[in-house]
């Protein structure tokens, strides 16, 4: 096994970490998909990361499998999205809120 | 020096009769769809509903030859043919899906519930006079993501069956576009969906870094086989913690739930019968294949954090529910509740553990089905009618519809001779042979304050007058409900008072940890001129994709048609530099 390269290690946490607490904190529902893409695509470097220790090919290909459930998510999210806005315009995840919760 | 020339393919051993079940249902969903696009409305709506009908019995069916060939021939109820030997547990698609009686029993069980579920969809469709026969398809899609997930023997194939569940699933919490909350529920739903497979991927991610694979039987020889230290230790453990959020998320375990009333009480009611089911059933299995086998060894790192989430869930389950007055949020924190209970049995960690959890699942699927059937009848027209109010004096008006929820609420409570009696038994009998018995009291002390819910709810059907704001119409009950609840009513008193025949289905319904066959690199056949064994040592063998430690037997070859030069091939047996053992046996020794 190569040595891993923590740099990438730390700059995907970092990256995760941004993506999670965007999540957390964010109002907007666009931007709370974006975060959820920040996430996944953290998590895409770590795999190539661990991938290339290694040596591995595998890390490289679950990323292409990730990027295909980022996609079909995203679909679907924007979809949602689409739908409540037509009925709200000026949705934000505050005014989500009908139900309790 | 490669023994295999570069160009040499691979092809994983794919066992169709393992794939049936998941074919004939993807298959089932797409068809359907591209007949409701031709047919532009034209087809009539019950077309849809016995399409679907018709495609879980199929799912079903073709699982029989499948639990034949695990179980043996003399098990299988209808299917017989003396020309396949049984094999027992075994693995296909290069060792990425799982054929063992823990999948094949919860294959047949989601094919099952798909039955009731569809049924419960068509009466509601018929009553909202709706044309969704996207809801039909959506659920099949997420049935086959949940036959999946409940064979994966690899993560990331967990991982996609998840979000061919759950990407369906988010949508069909939106469905209802009259209601605001549908739509809400829809987004919740997504939101944390998403975020909690994040979290799941990168629990996998973890794990492949520590681990240096992502399959279930790799997994679990390379934690038998080393003690991981450092930081490779650190990497395991954080991987196993993401993992367990993930799927904490996804069951809904106090404290990761509080998506679920919402999404309980903003989704269309039908639907709902799906989510409880199916959905649980799926996550509760792939969690029970990863925890249970793959980190078996890792047991006294995960087995705290599931006791803790577990006495949460039953405590917060059933303390959240006292407080509700609608009657979909109730069911929900009834249902976090009852996850705490299917925790005894993974936290059990033992066969006796996995024999309860899968009762469990069996019995929970009726009874959530039958109430949430009930649930879809009440509400009227509109989906609209879910508070107590609502439900006061319903025992007058419909006795028939009040006296089926009476029985499966106190199914739920767990009175004697019900499925919910034996399933409560049977998770607690695990913890307790697990030695866990204290936490097999919480549960039981949880399961009181959880029947006061139960028997309040009953209380107000019977005898409490209704208010002046109750719809006191009578509930029908349609004949496609009727035969769904006539199903959960009778498996509930089937298991309840006959339970031997499933705990015997579920003591043999266990994951089995088999390793992948060879892949085929070519047909045996009469031009064979060796026979050819591999020993490959830990770090695979050059040539071959991935590391595959083990023995492999690649039989009968014909090296010639590989391009493998034989003389060659001795040439490099006597200088035994290859980094891995092999022995052939040359029919025609060269030189």
């Amino acid at each position: 096994m190569r040595q891993i390269d923590l740099g990438y290690l730390m700059l995907s946490g970092l990256v995760f970490a941004i993506g999670a607490v965007g999540v957390l904190i964010r109002r907007n529902p666009l931007v709370l998909v974006m975060c959820v893409e920040l996430m996944l695509n953290a998590v895409n470097l770590t795999f190539v990361t661990f991938g290339r220790a290694m040596n591995d090919m595998a890390g490289q290909v679950i990323v292409f499998f990730v990027l295909v459930i980022a996609a079909a998510e995203v679909v679907v999210g924007l979809g949602i999205i689409v739908a409540m806005k037509r009925r709200q315009p000026a949705a934000t995840a505050d005014d989500v809120s009908v139900l309790r919760g | 020096m490669e023994l295999f020339p570069s160009d040499a393919v691979f092809t994983p051993d794919v066992s169709w009769v393992a794939l049936w079940p998941m074919v004939v249902m993807a298959l089932g969903g797409l068809l359907l769809l591209t007949i409701s696009s031709l047919g532009k409305g034209r087809i009539p709506r019950p077309f849809y509903a016995l399409w679907a009908v018709l495609t879980s019995v199929g799912s079903f069916i073709t699982a029989i030859p499948l639990w034949a060939q695990v179980h043996g021939w003399e098990d299988a109820v209808l299917w017989y043919d003396p020309e396949v030997d049984p094999t027992g547990p075994f693995s296909t698609v290069g060792g990425v899906i799982a054929a063992d009686g823990f999948s094949v029993f919860l294959t047949m069980l989601i094919a099952v519930s798909m039955v009731a579920v569809v049924l419960v969809i068509e009466a509601y469709l018929d009553r909202e006079q709706d044309r969704f026969p996207e809801m039909f398809a959506l659920t099949m899609f997420a049935a086959l993501g949940g036959m999946v997930m409940v064979s994966a023997n690899d993560l990331i194939v967990l991982l996609l069956g998840l979000e061919t569940l759950s990407v369906a699933a988010y949508v069909l919490a939106a469905m209802d576009l009259r209601r605001v909350q549908s739509q809400e529920a829809g987004f919740k739903y997504f939101v944390l969906g998403a975020f909690s497979s994040a979290f799941f991927l990168y629990g996998i991610a973890f794990i492949y870094g520590a681990t240096g694979g992502t399959g279930l039987v790799h997994i679990t020889d390379f934690l038998a086989a080393n003690v991981l230290l450092g930081s490779s230790g650190l990497m395991l453990l954080l991987g196993l913690g993401l993992l367990i959020v993930g799927f904490a998320f996804k069951v809904a375990l106090v404290p990761f739930h509080s998506w679920s009333p919402d999404v309980y009480d903003g989704t269309p009611s039908p639907l709902v019968t799906f989510m409880s089911s199916v959905v649980k059933v799926a996550a509760f299995a792939g969690m029970l294949r990863v925890l249970v086998m793959a980190f078996e060894s890792a047991g006294a790192d995960w087995r705290p954090v599931i006791q803790g989430l577990a006495v949460l869930s039953l405590v917060g389950g059933a303390l959240g529910a006292i407080v509700q007055s609608n009657v979909k949020r109730l069911l929900a924190y009834s249902s976090i509740s009852h996850a705490g209970f299917i925790l005894l049995g993974v936290e059990a960690a033992s066969d006796v553990g996995t024999a309860a959890v899968v009762i469990y699942l069996t019995a929970y699927s009726a009874l959530v089905i039958g109430s949430f059937t009930v649930v879809t009848l009440v509400a009227r027209s509109g989906d609209r009618l879910h508070t107590l109010t609502d439900y006061q004096g319903l025992g007058r008006t419909s006795p028939l519809v009040a006296g089926l929820f009476t029985f499966f609420l106190l199914a739920q409570a767990g009175v004697p001779f019900t499925a919910g009696f034996y399933a409560k038994f049977s998770a607690v009998i695990a913890a307790v042979d697990a030695g866990t018995a204290w936490l097999a009291a919480v549960a039981m002390l949880s399961a009181v304050i959880a029947a006061y819910l139960y028997l309040r709810l009953v209380v107000t059907m019977w005898f409490v007058d209704p208010a002046a704001e109750t719809d006191t119409s009578h509930v029908g009950v349609p004949a496609a409900a009727g035969i769904a609840l006539a199903g959960c009513a009778a498996a509930v008193l089937w298991i309840g008072i006959f339970p031997n025949t499933l705990t015997d289905w579920a003591e043999r319904s266990v994951p089995a940890v088999v390793q992948p066959a060879p892949p085929n690199l070519v047909e045996s056949g009469d031009e064979a001129d060796a026979d050819v064994e591999f020993e490959v040592g830990p770090d695979g063998m050059p040539g071959m994709p991935g590391p595959m430690p083990g023995e492999m037997d690649f039989g009968e070859l014909d090296l010639e048609s590989l391009g493998i030069d034989p003389a060659e091939l001795e040439a490099m047996l006597e200088g035994g530099d290859l980094g891995f053992d092999v022995d052939v046996e040359f029919e025609d020794p060269p030189g």
